[in-house]
């Protein structure tokens, strides 16, 4: 079955804030089409303070979805209502100690649903932008509707270049089928044919020097520091050799169990913010590789 | 805790240990490759024609040299479409139902992109093909019919003999995926009309990995392996000696085990079936109850999800499967269940209980006590529930903003 962290798990047996709050003056419904989960956020909000005093939840759905309901909960209660809004998907699969990339469409119902409580509490009405398609990329979660807009709005015509817009393909590989498909769908509307032997064109972003590259590192880290200052760590930057990224954890982070979990999305967000692919190492795996060589 | 219980056989199943045992000694001495002259390959090669019998009898064939061992239940279906349709070039139709496993219904979505039409037979609420519907499409341009014995996820069974007989007369080829049935209910191939039939080892207690195809002999064939002469060139590759050995074994003991599937097993699925609805309300057998495979209960549970379910019954020591969408990695939840039209606050939450015969009766009473709790922790966590019912008028007392 799926690989669940214990937190997940945790959440699921013994979910927090489970049921409707009593005089909720605050309620958010949204459900995900595609995969039939469903989810009820009622808060009691203070109407002087904008504070959430109370949050509760219904949930239809799979074991990830109740645990992301659960997280989404605990992590709004107490805070005002901007605060709240401002918590992210990811906010809430990082509570989790992540979720399976198939699984990350329950944490953004989560976010929805605030945002459609928030809307509620404030007489505005929500409108969700975001349709959800097939899983297609399964190492970056990537799905199909995102590929067919990015393809459409950018005239791409290969597999590469669709690697470099979204990052789809870039990892094992075995998506490369689907990723064609798409391309032949989307072509094939525009009256052209797809050629696999199609060289890719070269990426329009100009190349950057290695010291502006290391800047916009730095610069990506940077606005990742406040979040784990939070939890009491920080990340420093050792080396930057090709796509390989070597950083220093401290505090906190430092062997924790979680360093490994906040590697992978510090990884996650330099590869978004870098639009290449980077890997992000401990900077002791540098010394016991050079001891190695 | 108690020792865990499985019932999720059509999944895949226990290997018997008798056939473990005949297995054995082609892991160490019975090493020889069954095609050598020399005694080495010679004993292992009787020891294959002993399993292709055993099959033989199993699957009622005419004769042995009907009996193609493969690699698994999904080569076998492969094998058979891609065969009709390369002997008769000319005929570009395939017809098969909305309902068939991935390996058949992957394939001819996949060969849909190459030009062929498949008609795709749809089913009523009860898992039921139209029989008429299917006779009106036979015709000179169908290459094949592929239709399958018995539904995994369901049970339900469809005519697949009487379907063979219409195919024939109006001279198309008729394929089975039987995977399901095999040791489960008798089959007699010689008398009915069937061309090729697919079955997989690891649903009745053989190795995974292993496989058959039968072929009617006189069938135009194409191999989709070429190489060696191995199973007479109509699958090259030296054979997996020893889970084929595991596969007669296990045939052997299945056809000897046949009226118990029917009857023991039979019961303790009722059982199973009668004791969990009878303590669980809004919850109800999908597919075609009157006609299906004795040992599969599929069990709609309205207003809570699958995979939940699954989850709480693996804590409490028990394993069955779920339609959901979200125990299968894709966002749609089964494609059995949306043609059968359950509505998708059922579909989700439906659950298959699927027995074999090591299955005991103080399993099935430990399970009929353990889903009502389970059911009842998920439902007060569910917007579509309140107290002891479903939320009146469900659909709209809770109708989310979809994405
Ligand atoms: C009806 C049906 N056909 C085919 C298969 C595939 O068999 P195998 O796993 O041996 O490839 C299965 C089992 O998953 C099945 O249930």
């Amino acid at each position: 079955m799926w690989d669940y962290s214990e937190k997940v798990q945790e959440h699921f047996f013994n979910p927090r804030n489970a049921g409707a709050v009593e005089e909720a003056n605050a309620v958010g419904d949204v459900g995900s089409l595609s995969c039939g989960d469903a989810l009820r956020l009622t808060l009691k909000v203070d109407p002087e303070t904008e504070t959430i005093l109370e949050a509760g939840f219904q949930t239809f759905g799979c074991g990830s979805a109740i645990a992301s309901s659960s997280a989404l909960t605990e992590i709004i209660k107490g805070k005002k209502l901007d605060e709240a809004l401002v918590v992210s998907n990811q906010d809430i699969a990082d509570y989790l100690d992540g979720l399976p990339p198939e699984k990350m469409h329950c944490s953004v119902m989560g976010r929805e649903a605030l945002q459609a409580a928030v809307a509620n509490y404030r007489g505005e009405e929500w409108k969700d932008d975001h349709e959800e398609g097939a899983l297609i990329c399964k190492c970056f979660a990537v799905d199909a509707v995102m590929i067919e807009d990015v393809v459409r709005a950018n005239g791409l015509r290969t597999v590469e270049e669709v690697t470099h817009y979204t990052k789809a393909g870039g990892g094992c590989s075995a998506c490369h089928e689907g990723i064609e498909e798409i391309l032949t769908t989307v072509l094939t509307e525009q009256g052209e044919a797809f050629n696999a032997s199609a060289k890719a064109a070269p990426p329009k972003k100009t190349k950057l020097t290695n010291l502006q590259r290391i800047r916009r590192i730095e610069t990506v880290l940077e606005s990742l520091r406040p979040q784990l200052q939070a939890d009491h760590g920080d990340v420093e930057l050792v080396d930057v050799e090709g796509n390989t990224v070597y950083v220093n954890m401290t505090g906190a982070c430092s062997g924790c169990q979680m360093a490994g979990m906040t590697l992978n999305g510090i990884q996650q967000r330099l590869v978004e913010e870098m639009g290449e692919f980077i890997k992000v190492v401990p900077a002791s795996a540098m010394q016991k590789m050079a001891a190695a060589g | 805790m108690s020792e865990p219980i499985y019932l999720d056989n059509n999944a895949t199943t226990l290997v018997a240990p008798e056939a473990v045992e005949a297995m054995l000694p082609f892991f160490s001495e019975q090493f020889g490759n069954p095609s050598s002259l020399h005694s080495f390959g010679d004993k292992v090669g009787r020891a294959l024609l002993n399993a292709r019998r055993q099959v033989q009898a199993l699957i009622g064939a005419e004769h042995d040299s009907e009996v193609i061992f493969t690699s698994c239940g999904t080569e076998s279906d492969s094998t058979a479409i891609l065969s009709a349709l390369k002997v008769q070039p000319n005929r570009k139709e395939i017809i098969t139902t909305v309902v068939e496993h991935p390996a058949v219904l992957s394939l001819c979505e996949h060969l849909e992109k190459d030009g062929y039409t498949v008609h795709y037979l749809k089913v009523d609420k009860k898992g039921r093909l139209d029989i008429q519907e299917y006779a009106n499409l036979l015709s000179d341009n169908v290459a094949l019919v592929s239709v399958m014995w018995a539904n995994n996820e369901t049970g339900t069974l469809f005519p697949v003999e009487e379907m063979a007989e219409l195919a024939n007369e109006a001279g198309v080829l008729f394929h089975s995926d039987a995977v399901q049935v095999a040791g489960k209910l008798p089959m007699r191939l010689q008398d009915t009309a069937i061309d090729m039939l697919s079955l997989s080892g690891h649903k009745l207690h053989a190795p995974k990995g292993v496989g058959v195809l039968y072929l009617r002999r006189n069938t135009r064939f194409r191999p989709l392996l070429r190489g060696g002469h191995q199973e007479r060139g109509r699958r090259a590759g030296t054979e997996n000696t020893a889970s084929i050995i595991g596969l007669g074994q296990a045939a052997e003991l299945a056809l000897a085990n046949i009226e118990q599937e029917n009857t023991a097993v039979r019961r303790l699925r009722d059982k199973l079936e009668k004791g969990i609805l009878a303590q669980v309300p809004y919850a109800f057998v999908t597919g075609d109850p009157g006609n299906r495979l004795p040992n599969t209960a599929n069990i709609a549970f309205e207003y809570i999800e699958g995979e939940a379910i699954l989850l709480l019954m693996n804590k409490a020591g028990i394993a069955a499967s779920s339609g959901s969408a979200c125990t299968s990695g894709s966002l749609e939840p089964s494609h059995v269940m949306r043609a059968m039209d359950i509505p998708y606050t059922a579909a989700h939450g439906s659950v298959r209980f699927s027995l074999s015969r090591y299955n005991t009766e103080a399993e099935i009473e430990r399970v009929i006590e353990a889903i009502p709790p389970i059911v009842s922790k998920l439902r007060k966590l569910s917007p579509y529930w309140s107290g002891d019912g479903p939320v009146e008028d469900p659909a709209k007392a809770f109708a989310p903003a979809y994405a």
